[in-house]
Formats: C-alpha cells, sequence, structure tokens
C-alpha cells in the first residue's frame, strides 16, 4: 500500500464521514432545557402544592376561630360544642424538642470531637459508619424499642429515682412516672437526632485547618484548650445551623413520639412535669386523622399542621442559612 | 471584507473556493518563500475578551494546510486564548467572548449562521492534562466522537478506532486490550489516547494545547514524533511554552505578546533570524 | 549587670513553675473531655446495639414462610402473617421511586449543567433543602388533601405521591453533588468532538457521576421504605394484599405500627418480626444494588444517610 492509495483511503473515509456528521438541528438541545428545567419547577410545584393543600384545608378552623386556635387549650371534637387549641400540643412539640435538644446537641458534638480529633483513621472511620447506622433505623423500629425495652430502662434507671428522691418538692419530677411521657420522647429524639448533629458537625471540624491545630499545641496547649481556643471559633455558627437541623428533625418527628409520649388531649397535654403524658403537633394528627369526627375537625387538624410546618420551615431555614454563612466565612488563613 | 457566508449544511463541502479577503489587512507572510502551501485556515482581526478584559488584540495570520504551526510566547501571552478560539472553544468559558474572522476554507466560522458545534467536528482538540472519558474503554473512547455523533456503522467504526489509534502510535501497546478501560493507561498513553480520540473524527486540522507539558520526557517525545507524521494528513497547530519543542517540531512559528501576534514566520528564520526584538529576546531566553 | 540577669532568672522560674502547676490542672481537664467525649459515644452505640439485639432477638422467631406470605389472622391468635404489608411495601415504595427517581436526577441535572447562579436557581436549590426538612405527616396530609379527596378512595397513588415527595429533594441534592465532582476536563473533551451538549450531560457526565446518583437513589429508596406517618392518612393500611392502584394498601410500617398497638404480646411479637424484615429487605435492597452496580464498573460510594 504506497502513501497515495493511503491518502486516498483517508480522504474517502473523511468524505465518507462528512456526509454523516450532518448538522444536528438545535431542538433536541432546547428539548432536553425543557426537561431538565421542567423537573426543576416540578420540584418548585410540590412545594407550593403543599402550601396550597395545607392552607386550603384548614380554612375552615380558622375562619371559625381565628388565631384563637393558636392560643386555645380545648380540644373537643363532640358536636355542638367543639373547640380546637393548637397551644398544648405546640407546648408538647416544645418540650420534648427541648429535652432531645439538650441531650443530643452536646452528645452529638461530644462524638463528633471524638471522632475528628481523638480516636485514629483506624478506630473512628467504623465508629463513624456505626453512628450514621443510627440514621438508617426507621423511626417506627425506634418507637418499636422505645416502647417495649427502653422505656423500662428509663423508668427504672431515671424516672423511679428522680422521683422518688425529689417528687415531692421539685414540681419537674412531680407525677408518677410510667415511662410514657415526654421524657422518653424527649430522650428517644435525642438518640434520632445524634447522627444528623453529630456529621454535619463533623464535617465541620475537619475543615479546620490542621495548621491551627498545630499552632495551638506548638505552643503547649492541651487538646482541650486547643479545641477551645483554635477550633471552636471557627465552627460556632455552624454547630448552631447543625443543631438546628436536628431541631428540625426533631420537631417534625410523628410515630416514634406517638409510641410513647402517652397521648394526652387537650388541656391535659400540657406537661406539667418531665413526666407528664402530652402530645405534639404531629403525633395528634396521627392519632386523630382517620377518625375525624367531623370536617371542622378534620380542618383543626390540618391547622395543626399548619402550625407544624411553619414551626419547622423557620428553623430548617434558619439552620440552612446558619451552616451557609459558614461554609462562606472560611478561615482568614492562606494554605 | 466579502461575506463568503455559506449555511451549516453547505460548510461540509471541501471545494468551496477561497472569495477575496480585503488586501488592506496586513497578513503576515512567511519571510523564506519556500513551497508556500495554501492557507487552510485565515485568521483576521480577531480579538478575544474575558468579561471586559481584552485577551487577544487583533489577530492576522494565515494557517497553512500540511503544516505544523507553533504558537510560542510567555505566560498570559494569549496562546491558548488564541488556539481556543480557533475551534470557537473560547466563548464556552462563562463570559468569554470573541470577535473577528476565522475562514476555513473559504468559510467564516464566526460567521452568526454558523453553528459553533459543527466547527468541532472539523477542527480538533487535544488538551494539556489527558482527559480521556473515564468510564470508557479504550475503544469506546477513540469511537466516542463517532458514536455520539450519530455514526452506527460498526465496520467504519472499527476500522477508523484502529487507524486512529495506529495515527496516534497507540495501537501496537493496546490492540489486545481495547475493551480495557481508558484510565487505566499511563499519563503519555492516554495523551495518545486523546490524540486518536480526536484523529477518529477525521479532522481537518488538530489544535494542540501544550500536549506534552504533563508529560515526562520519553512520552513527550514519542508524541512530537507522532506530530511530525501527521502533517501529510492534516494541518496542526501546536501551543507549547517549550521553545526547543516549537524548534524541533513546527514548520511555520508565531510569536505572541500581551495579546498580541508580534511576528510570524517560517521555524528557521523565527530561530535563527527574527526579525522583531522582542522576538529576539524571548528566544534567547531575556524573558518569559 | 548580674542583678538584672538575677532577676531575668528569676522571672524565669516563676514562669516556669506556674506552668507547671497548671499544666497537671490542665492535663486533667484534658482527662476529663476526652472521657466525656468517650461517654457520648457509648450513649450513641448502646441504644443502636439495644436495638438490633431486640429486633433480632424479638424477631427471629416468627420468622416463617408462612408468616412472610399470609395475610394477616385475628390479633389475638398471634397466627397469620405481613404478607400483605411486604407486597404493599413493595408496590408503594417502587412507584414513589420511580416517580421521584427521574425527576431527581433531571432536576439536579438542571442545577449542575445549566444552571448558573441566577435567582431561579438560587431559588431552586433554598427550595429543594426546604422540602427536604420538612415532616413526613405534613406531606401525608398534602397527599390525602391532593390524592385521596380527589380520587375519592385511600389509595396506592396517594403513598406513592406522597413518598416521592420525601425522595426527590434527597436525589436532587445527591444528583447534583455528585455530577459537580465530575471534572470539567471532561466535558471540555466532549465539546472539543463536536457533540451536542445535551449527549455530553447524558451520555459522558451523567455515566461518570453515575455511582453517586445511584447512591442517592438508594438513600432515598431506604429511607421512604422505613416512613410510617405519610402513609396513615394516604394508603391506609388493610388486612388484604394488593387490589387496585386505586385501593388501600398495607405497608410493612403502618403494619408494625399497628401491631404494636394492640394490647396482645403474640402481636408485639409479629411487630418485632415485621421490623426485622423491614430492615432485611432494605438492607437486602442496597446491597442488590451495589452489588449489580459493581458489576457494571460502578462503585456506590459510602455517603452519609444522616443529614438526609
Amino acid at each position: 500500500m504506497n502513501s497515495a492509495t493511503l491518502k486516498d483511503d483517508h480522504q474517502e473515509r473523511r468524505k465518507k464521514l462528512s456526509n454523516l456528521l450532518l448538522s444536528k438541528k438545535k431542538p433536541m438541545d432546547r428539548a432536553f432545557f425543557g426537561i431538565v428545567l421542567g423537573a426543576a419547577g416540578y420540584t418548585l410545584l410540590l412545594l407550593a402544592l403543599i402550601v396550597y393543600a395545607i392552607g386550603d384545608g384548614s380554612i375552615e378552623i380558622f375562619s371559625y376561630e381565628g388565631l384563637d386556635f393558636l392560643t386555645g387549650t380545648d380540644w373537643n371534637a363532640v358536636y355542638g360544642r367543639e373547640a380546637f387549641g393548637a397551644l398544648p400540643y405546640l407546648i408538647g412539640t416544645l418540650v420534648t424538642a427541648a429535652i432531645a435538644m439538650v441531650i443530643g446537641v452536646p452528645v452529638s458534638i461530644g462524638i463528633a470531637v471524638f471522632l475528628s480529633e481523638i480516636a485514629p483513621p483506624r478506630v473512628s472511620t467504623p465508629l463513624s459508619f456505626v453512628i450514621e447506622l443510627l440514621a438508617a433505623v426507621p423511626s417506627i423500629v425506634y418507637g418499636l424499642w422505645a416502647l417495649f425495652v427502653f422505656r423500662f430502662w428509663i423508668v427504672d434507671l431515671i424516672e423511679r429515682p428522680l422521683y422518688n428522691a425529689f417528687g415531692d418538692w421539685i414540681p419537674l419530677f412531680g407525677k408518677t412516672p410510667f415511662g410514657l411521657d415526654v421524657f422518653t420522647a424527649g430522650i428517644v429524639l435525642s438518640i434520632m437526632i445524634i447522627p444528623i448533629i453529630s456529621s454535619i458537625s463533623r464535617e465541620l471540624l475537619k475543615a479546620v485547618p490542621d495548621t491551627q491545630r498545630e499552632a495551638a499545641y506548638s505552643l503547649g496547649a492541651t487538646r482541650w484548650e486547643t479545641l477551645r481556643i483554635a477550633v471552636f471559633p471557627y465552627v460556632k455558627s455552624g454547630l448552631f445551623g447543625a443543631a438546628f437541623l436536628g431541631l428540625g428533625r426533631a420537631v417534625g418527628e410523628t410515630i416514634l413520639v406517638t409510641m410513647v409520649i402517652g397521648n394526652a388531649v387537650g388541656i391535659n397535654a400540657i406537661p406539667t412535669s418531665l413526666f407528664s403524658q402530652s402530645q405534639t403537633l404531629a403525633s395528634v394528627i396521627a392519632n386523630e386523622f382517620n377518625e375525624a369526627a367531623s370536617s371542622l375537625h378534620l380542618s383543626a387538624l390540618i391547622g395543626l399542621g399548619v402550625v407544624l410546618l411553619m414551626l419547622t420551615m423557620a428553623i430548617n431555614i434558619g439552620g440552612v442559612l446558619l451552616i451557609s454563612r459558614m461554609v462562606k466565612v472560611s478561615p482568614g488563613v492562606k494554605e | 471584507m466579502s461575506r463568503t457566508l455559506k449555511g451549516p449544511e453547505e460548510e461540509l463541502s471541501p471545494t468551496l473556493q477561497v472569495s477575496k479577503i480585503s488586501e488592506s489587512v496586513e497578513i503576515e507572510r512567511p519571510t523564506e518563500v519556500k513551497d508556500i502551501p495554501p492557507p487552510k485556515l485565515s485568521i483576521r482581526n480577531l480579538e478575544a475578551w474575558f468579561g471586559t478584559k481584552r485577551a487577544l488584540k487583533g489577530i492576522n495570520l494565515d494557517v497553512r494546510e500540511n503544516s505544523i504551526t507553533a504558537f510560542i510566547g510567555p505566560s498570559g501571552c494569549g496562546k491558548t486564548t488564541l488556539i481556543r478560539c480557533l475551534n470557537r472553544m473560547h466563548e464556552m468559558t462563562p463570559g468569554a467572548s470573541a470577535k473577528g474572522q476565522a475562514i476555513l476554507d473559504g468559510m467564516d466560522m464566526y460567521d452568526a449562521k454558523v453553528d459553533p458545534v459543527t466547527i468541532k467536528r472539523r477542527i480538533g482538540m487535544v488538551f494539556q492534562k489527558p482527559n480521556p472519558f473515564p468510564t470508557m474503554s479504550i475503544y469506546d473512547n477513540v469511537a466516542a466522537g463517532l458514536k455520539l455523533n450519530g455514526i452506527k456503522d460498526k465496520k467504519l467504526i472499527d476500522d477508523i478506532v484502529r487507524e486512529s489509534l495506529e495515527g496516534a502510535a497507540l495501537w501496537e501497546e493496546v490492540k489486545n486490550e481495547l475493551n480495557k478501560p481508558g484510565m487505566g493507561l499511563s499519563g503519555g498513553q492516554q495523551q495518545r489516547l486523546c490524540i486518536a480520540r480526536a484523529l477518529a473524527m477525521q479532522p481537518e486540522i488538530l489544535l494542540m494545547d501544550e500536549p506534552t507539558s504533563s508529560l515526562d520526557p520519553i512520552a513527550s517525545s514519542k508524541i512530537e514524533e507522532l506530530v511530525h507524521g501527521m502533517k501529510k494528513d492534516l494541518t496542526v497547530v501546536i501551543v507549547t511554552h517549550n521553545m526547543q519543542q516549537a524548534a524541533r517540531v513546527s514548520d511555520f512559528t508565531a510569536f505572541m505578546y500581551l495579546g498580541e501576534l508580534i511576528e510570524y514566520g517560517d521555524t528557521k528564520q523565527i530561530f535563527e533570524n527574527p526579525r522583531m526584538e522582542l522576538t529576539e529576546r524571548y528566544i534567547s531566553g531575556k524573558f518569559g | 549587670m548580674e542583678k538584672i540577669q538575677q532577676e531575668k532568672a528569676n522571672l524565669k522560674y516563676q514562669l516556669q513553675s506556674t506552668m507547671e502547676r497548671k499544666s497537671s490542672k490542665k492535663r486533667k481537664i484534658d482527662r476529663l473531655v476526652t472521657i466525656f467525649c468517650i461517654i457520648c459515644v457509648g450513649l450513641a452505640i448502646v441504644p443502636l446495639g439495644s436495638i438490633l439485639f431486640e429486633v433480632i432477638k424479638n424477631g427471629i422467631s416468627a420468622l416463617r414462610i408462612e408468616f412472610l406470605t399470609q395475610r394477616p389472622g385475628s390479633m389475638i391468635s398471634g397466627r397469620g402473617g405481613i404478607g400483605p404489608a411486604i407486597q404493599g411495601t413493595l408496590i408503594t415504595v417502587g412507584i414513589a421511586s420511580i416517580i421521584a427517581a427521574p425527576a431527581g436526577i433531571f432536576a439536579g441535572i438542571y442545577l449542575a449543567e445549566f444552571a448558573g447562579t441566577g435567582p431561579l436557581p438560587h431559588a431552586i436549590r433554598f427550595f429543594n433543602d426546604v422540602l427536604t426538612g420538612l415532616p413526613s405527616i405534613v406531606l401525608g396530609i398534602v397527599g390525602y388533601i391532593v390524592i385521596v379527596l380527589v380520587i375519592g378512595s385511600f389509595s396506592v397513588w396517594a403513598g406513592s405521591f406522597a413518598l416521592s415527595i420525601i425522595m426527590i429533594p434527597i436525589v436532587v441534592r445527591v444528583t447534583e453533588e455528585s455530577l459537580k465532582v465530575v471534572p470539567n476536563s471532561i466535558r471540555e473533551a466532549g465539546h472539543s468532538l463536536g457533540i451536542p451538549k445535551w449527549k455530553i450531560t447524558l451520555h459522558i457526565t451523567l455515566k461518570a457521576a453515575f455511582s453517586g446518583v445511584l447512591t442517592g437513589i438508594v438513600i432515598g429508596i431506604s429511607r421512604i421504605a422505613g416512613e410510617t406517618a405519610p402513609l396513615i392518612m394516604t394508603i391506609l393500611g388493610t388486612s388484604l394484599f394488593f387490589t387496585g392502584f386505586d385501593d388501600p394498601v398495607d405497608a410493612l410500617p403502618l403494619r408494625i405500627w399497628r401491631l404494636a398497638s394492640q394490647p396482645y404480646d403474640s402481636a408485639h411479637a409479629q411487630g418485632w418480626a415485621a421490623a426485622l424484615i423491614l430492615i432485611l429487605i432494605v438492607l437486602l435492597f442496597s446491597v442488590t444494588l451495589r452489588f449489580l452496580a459493581a458489576r457494571k464498573g460502578f462503585k456506590v460510594r459510602v455517603i452519609r444517610y444522616s443529614n438526609l
């Protein structure tokens, strides 16, 4: 094969290819853009749909009671004497969430510190995987375990002793504990939100450059001092954000809470002690939705959904903003 | 400027004649007149911006057919910007723009009617860092341009893949492993794979943006050999920051500085007898 | 001169001895902090261990074929099974995934490949994040209003719809992240070959990101398979096997809840067993998916479940 024929072959091929590679029309590109934009728009549409549906469903109760719905403490579905108030459940939600945070946040940060600062990689890698497993457990299984196992641990190890020791003179421990109360709900919620807060915290801690730590160590600082001086200042607002996200999760959790919170109704649902029965916004909806006595009752339940939605959105938006601010404000040292 | 605008369908026919190019523009002619090949790609008043910052100022030059042309110059002189304008990749950077004319076989690539995507099927590119497609085998990498542009004829693809790998001096090394992942090759082999991938499109011009700068000397020289051999089938433009490479490999050299074309001519002349003082200073290593 | 030397030496000695004293105190605090952190880890691991232990211990005895395939018997008898619940879970989760996966992937593609930094993409990302955090019970209410009331019955559609709303933001986020990781040089290579953008996105970029995207889908499915709240008012739950997409259907999380709410020990035992099945199904599913992906050469990355 001399080079002339090779070149001819080559020209042949090129001509053949040119004819095949016809100019593609733009429509496919445009169609594809339409599809992806549509998909992105669908998510916006969903949000709008949610807001509309909840709003529309709760019109009845809000026109019946107005803003008194938010401050009322009755919960009566009996015909002729209807009265619905979200306040007890709002309080129940906040109390359980508060308990969850008080326990969950420090523990999560402790875990994050352990995994990122103390443990060697061959320990921290499998260990962090194990902590992640906590997040993979469905909440119904948490509920099952809390109802049949954990509750008794709490009653025997914590509630009874506290009640016996302080029940008479500290109202916080005043009621006879049976394990189905805000305290148990709060504790199990705290276990549930640990993976969320600790994993975000861990990422934040990892993002602090080692040079900061080295600088502190080289001055003779201990581990704790290094954390305090060189690490925490950077991650403070991010940790807040992580806590917010955990809070959002705690507030929105339904089935777990329903199973262990004791299911009190109306004014009785306002917890007066750690060992009071109560309910949360979510648990009332779960318990009563399918047996709502009237359309007003149903609307009241949806109204609880509105309150819950707004509460959650406020918390989550706050958390996202805090974390994103954290990521933008990175340490001012050029590595 | 006369308008030789043809629609996208006609762009493919290689028989369009060059129409008059305005004589009012100073065109750099190579100073040693030997067998000057006809111009394959004529650049007229090409300007390019990144946002509001101008990166190329009024470039005029003719890239000669079946030759190897090198763009040299210190960092930031615009040689990469220029080469990326030649296949309209420059404007894909967000905020980047270019205007002027780049006339390929009588057709202005920068004309509004021309679809930039089709340009790239005639003018191929090889990048500084080898970038084979990570999820594809060697065979699929080379065939990617063809298959994804709708070519289905398996025999044709097989032939082209083999020919391209031979053209990239890679065939012997991989002929029994065509199904292995492209990423499994060494750096030099990956770059040759990328060259094969570009060659598979049967381009008329191959643009190479510092193709050996991330490679070791042995791999680099393999590629330089390759480039030499490509001359007979296509036109090569190569950007290099390595002057010795330009001297070894190219027929014509263009020296650029701060976005302007300072001097363009026969490589021998540029390196042995530069006309501009700036060129002389760069060549002798006084800056850049 | 000597005096100055003396004073310097004195100062140095004082500094050093102060630091000595303080350092032992510092060390004690340090040790306490370390112990605290270890306790925290224990506080997380012990419940996890207990949960797994209890589920296996209480559930394993009920793992019989009849249990997996039969309809529930009367509550007090302890006979019967969770067949309809398993079937229902597979169906509702399956349909939810079919809705959520493409929608989420394409939206993720939009955010990573087509969107700039303008107000629209910003809004989409922001609201996607908001969507992630919505309580699932509220989504159940939405499913009730939008589908159940419109069709006129509790149905598979309603449940799948509600579940899909939970899954979409997860897939969107993971897809966007995975696509962003693909180096731009790959896209450039595609462009330089004259391949149109949509083909580059689908056949090159998405393929390169596929393992990450697949992970997102796996996480999404695992998450919605365990959701109870949105199913309460959408699929209602039943003791019958699947009868039609417009009819109520059962699901594992719902069935577990119903069983746990019964006063009978036999029902509780079935609840534990169902919980074990639920965990096994989710585990089996994610392992199978990773296996299939690995066969095709993709490695499914270990990604964090927790903030999704």
